[in-house]
């Protein structure tokens, strides 16, 4: 199992907006590395990344080949409520790899 | 025209930056790999939550506690779940290994334990689980001073990592030493020469997209000079870590370091 | 020492740097035009609004961190919808697309990208009322000296 490290802030004031932090362990093969016998080594790539987050899900990407190896993603988001925030990696053969982490709101 | 114009800039500021550094260090002009690199690389260097070596230290620590062999004893069996005991041991590596009569490098250390005390088989150099607990490990000796070569032990090691050093290598016939030393600062390309302080080492490397080790580094460097690399884990690779550890002796240990 | 666009590697004295493979194809800013009208759907983009922070010199093409900030009060009744990141001379010009909506609070994203060569980079936001909002970077990609062989 590929490794993930998330990062939220484990407390915040409700209202407040946080940045969320997420890395996964991939190697992103584009499907353009050429081999030497010919041909190309096949594309497997996380294609999706998602974030629920108070019953819906709250920060969504599309990838492509161009986004790096072990693919790194922060964005902002409103702390509305004490939970849980699920983290959803899903690559080209629809293999999910999901990553938790709580935060609290006051 | 407007993007040399631009490239300039850039390297000035690069310049400027190294430059900063030195003034900083407080008399010691010896400066990290880390301090040749642009802005956006020491940020995410520096930060655990963007540094992908991260990566590999949390793939490290899950197999430091997993049981590995016939006896299903874990790293963590002798040396701890937290692996304290680990504190500063990157540091004083390349050591001296008085069972052997040699020197022996950190990767090798580790795959001498995995071998001879959990009975497990020897790990592959350069292949993921070596890589992943020798940066679990080495992450435990960061902010540690380098000491390798105050035992007196690894002297003739030393001195054979400093000949090699010195020696002319490959079909450019160039000598470590000629950048490294001689020309440390300069630019080769676009790129800036480093001084060589494997202070970071494992190493998550943009250009490997991946960890990996000083000895990979090194060989990216023999097969630069058109010069044929050493097998993984020769002890002249051993001889050169020795040297350069005891070269940055005293400086601050920073695994896992991000270079370009 | 400076690069020559639109040179992907120097060749450098020493001859240090070996060749690698190039790539099989390439993106042309034509496709990427194309992409980014088909993001656009209709809508003509208008400069502003959208901050494009990524570095002018990259030390290494292989990851480029690249943040994307638009000025939106990300209301309820005035949002962005989704940010789009082109290139012009990858394999392909697209990069990643975001989908965000009131509840992110800001419209911040920051990841890491491959480039290729050196080139410009589009960022496009298109907003709940449907209008589309564009910023581009002018790089230079270059590449460590020694690379295996």
């Amino acid at each position: 199992m590929s490794r993930a490290l998330v990062s939220v802030p484990p407390r915040a004031r409700r209202g407040e907006v946080v940045e969320i932090r997420a890395m996964v362990q991939h190697e992103m093969e584009t499907g353009f590395r050429p081999l030497p016998q010919g041909g190309f080594v096949p594309r497997l790539i996380l294609r999706r990344f998602e974030c629920d987050y108070d019953g819906a899900t709250v920060f969504a990407a599309d990838l492509h080949p161009a986004i790096s190896a072990n693919p790194y993603i922060a964005f902002r988001l409103r702390a509305t409520r004490s939970g849980e925030l699920v983290f959803r990696w899903i690559d080209d053969r629809g293999a999910v790899r999901e990553e938790r982490a709580a935060i609290e709101v006051a | 025209m407007r993007r040399a114009a631009l490239a300039a800039v850039a390297l000035a500021a690069l310049g400027a930056a190294a430059a900063a550094w030195a003034q900083s260090a407080g008399g010691d002009a010896r400066r990290p790999g880390s301090a040749f690199m642009s802005r956006e690389t020491q940020a995410m260097q520096r930060d655990d939550k963007a540094n992908p070596g991260m990566l590999s230290v949390l793939e490290g620590e899950e197999l430091w506690k997993a049981p590995a062999g016939p006896a299903g004893r874990s790293c963590a069996s002798c040396h701890g779940a937290d692996a304290a005991s680990m504190d500063g041991v990157a540091a004083r590596h390349p050591a001296f290994d008085p069972a052997r009569g040699e020197a022996i490098d950190l990767a090798g250390r580790i795959a001498q334990c995995r071998e001879e005390s959990q009975g497990a088989p020897a790990p592959r150099r350069e292949g993921r689980e070596l890589l992943a607990l020798t940066t679990f490990v080495a992450h435990r000796s960061r902010g540690a001073r380098v000491s390798t070569g105050e035992d007196a032990r690894l002297a003739p090691t030393i001195e054979a990592g400093r000949r090699l050093w010195q020696a002319r290598l490959g079909q450019l016939n160039l000598s470590c030493a000629q950048c490294h030393d001689d020309n440390a600062g300069m630019k080769l390309g676009a790129s800036t020469i480093p001084e060589a302080h494997p202070t970071g080492y494992p190493i998550y490397r943009l250009e490997w997209q991946d960890i990996g080790s000083l000895q990979r580094r090194i060989r990216g460097c023999l097969t630069g000079v058109r010069a044929e690399p050493f097998a993984y884990g020769a002890p002249e690779y051993v001889a050169l870590e020795a040297f350069l550890m005891d070269r940055a002796r005293g400086m601050e240990m920073e695994t896992p370091g991000v270079r370009p | 020492m400076i690069l020559r666009a639109p040179s992907r590697r120097l060749l450098l004295a020493g001859g240090l740097a070996l060749a690698a493979a190039p790539f099989p194809a390439r993106a042309t800013p034509e496709a990427a035009r194309a992409a980014m009208r088909a993001f656009a759907g209709g809508a003509e983009p208008r400069r502003g609004r959208v901050e494009l922070d990524i570095p002018t010199l990259v030390e290494n093409g292989n990851a480029v961190p690249t943040v994307v900030r638009v000025d939106s009060p990300m209301t309820e009744e005035d949002h962005v919808v989704e940010i789009a990141l082109f290139n012009e001379r990858n394999p392909l010009p697209d990069i990643a697309r975001f989908h965000l909506g009131p509840r992110c609070g800001e419209a911040w994203v920051s990841t890491r990208i491959r480039l290729g060569d050196t080139q410009t980079v589009h960022a496009l936001a298109r907003m709940k009322d449907g209008s589309v909002w564009a910023a581009s970077a002018e790089l230079i990609v270059t590449l460590p000296a020694c690379i295996e062989g």
